[in-house]
């Protein structure tokens, strides 16, 4: 049971992934990404991480693509691209090498270290083995709220710098002598 | 059909997944020349990431991972947020800019 969810979301997530570097229109390639994403929400319930995959869904699918969405249709970009013309003769190739090096040099790590990591001493809460159905969102909330308070905090200055930042860029500066 | 009961995917598997995951959003970032895509191959890396992390977290038994997952997220909409603002008002001043024109911090 677990290997057909495995299966059918990585299915999603590669099928989606290869759809956003490969459709020549931006509005496919977004609507891609929100398959990949579902994909990896999927695993993520997969893995335990209940209340990750909620904020999966509602932050990246929800919001994000959203946003890239307004932003397409804004700028008026919605016209397919043609793909096929190539500026740098050897850019594809030697991107294609790279993708392969930088995938087949973590593969290779990672099988090599499969039984180098594992057996950590802590556990995680998991509703079957507490028999407590929010226990995954009161532990990361613990590690949130106890652990990395500062880092908490800091995250929402860092939220408002950017929502200002990004306001002051993107504001029209009007014409004529109120340009302050 | 004893083999899809039996055999259960363990986190290696979901670290290769991350690990092409990781590499198609790099050749996209690499080959698109529309900005936007190019960013939304950035976000395909991170969620690679994140589900690196996420793999980790239950393997080792450890709720830091999904910590750390939960501040990537807030970092990654910050990060959307501004860069999408940057390709706004770039796009504005010259529409249909892709990747090659954009060369107004070239020294």
């Amino acid at each position: 049971m677990e290997l057909v969810v495995f299966v059918l979301a990585a299915a999603m997530v590669l099928v989606g992934a290869l759809g956003v570097i490969l459709r020549s229109n931006p509005v496919h390639a977004a609507l891609s990404l929100v398959l990949t994403l579902f994909g990896i929400a999927v695993m993520f319930v997969a893995q335990e991480a209940h209340f990750l995959a909620a904020v999966q869904v509602i932050v990246y699918a929800g919001a994000i693509v959203v946003l890239f969405l307004f932003v397409i249709m804004l700028l008026g970009v919605d016209r397919s691209e043609d793909i096929r013309i190539e500026p740098f003769k050897v850019q594809r190739p030697l991107a294609a090498i790279v993708g392969l090096g930088v995938i087949g040099l973590v593969a290779a790590s990672i099988v090599a270290s499969r039984d180098a990591i594992g057996g950590g001493s802590g556990s995680l809460d998991t509703p079957t083995s507490t028999g407590n159905g929010d226990s995954n969102i009161r532990q990361i909330a613990e590690s949130v709220f106890g652990d990395y308070v500062v880092a908490f905090e800091v995250t929402s200055i860092l939220l408002v710098v950017a929502v200002v930042g990004t306001v002051m860029l993107t504001r029209r500066v009007k014409s004529g002598k109120d340009k302050s | 059909m004893s083999l899809l009961a039996t055999a259960s995917p363990t986190s290696t598997w979901y670290l290769l997944l991350a690990a092409v995951l990781f590499g198609i959003g790099a050749v996209g970032v690499l080959v698109r020349r529309n900005p936007l895509v190019m960013f939304m191959c950035i976000e395909l890396m991170l969620n690679a990431v994140n589900l690196s992390f996420v793999a980790l977290a239950k393997r080792l038994g450890d709720i830091g991972g999904q910590t750390t997952v939960f501040f990537v997220m807030v970092v990654a909409a910050a990060e959307v947020v501004v860069g999408l603002g940057i390709i706004v008002s770039i796009m504005r001043k010259r529409p249909g800019a892709t990747a090659d024109d954009i060369t107004a911090l070239k020294g």
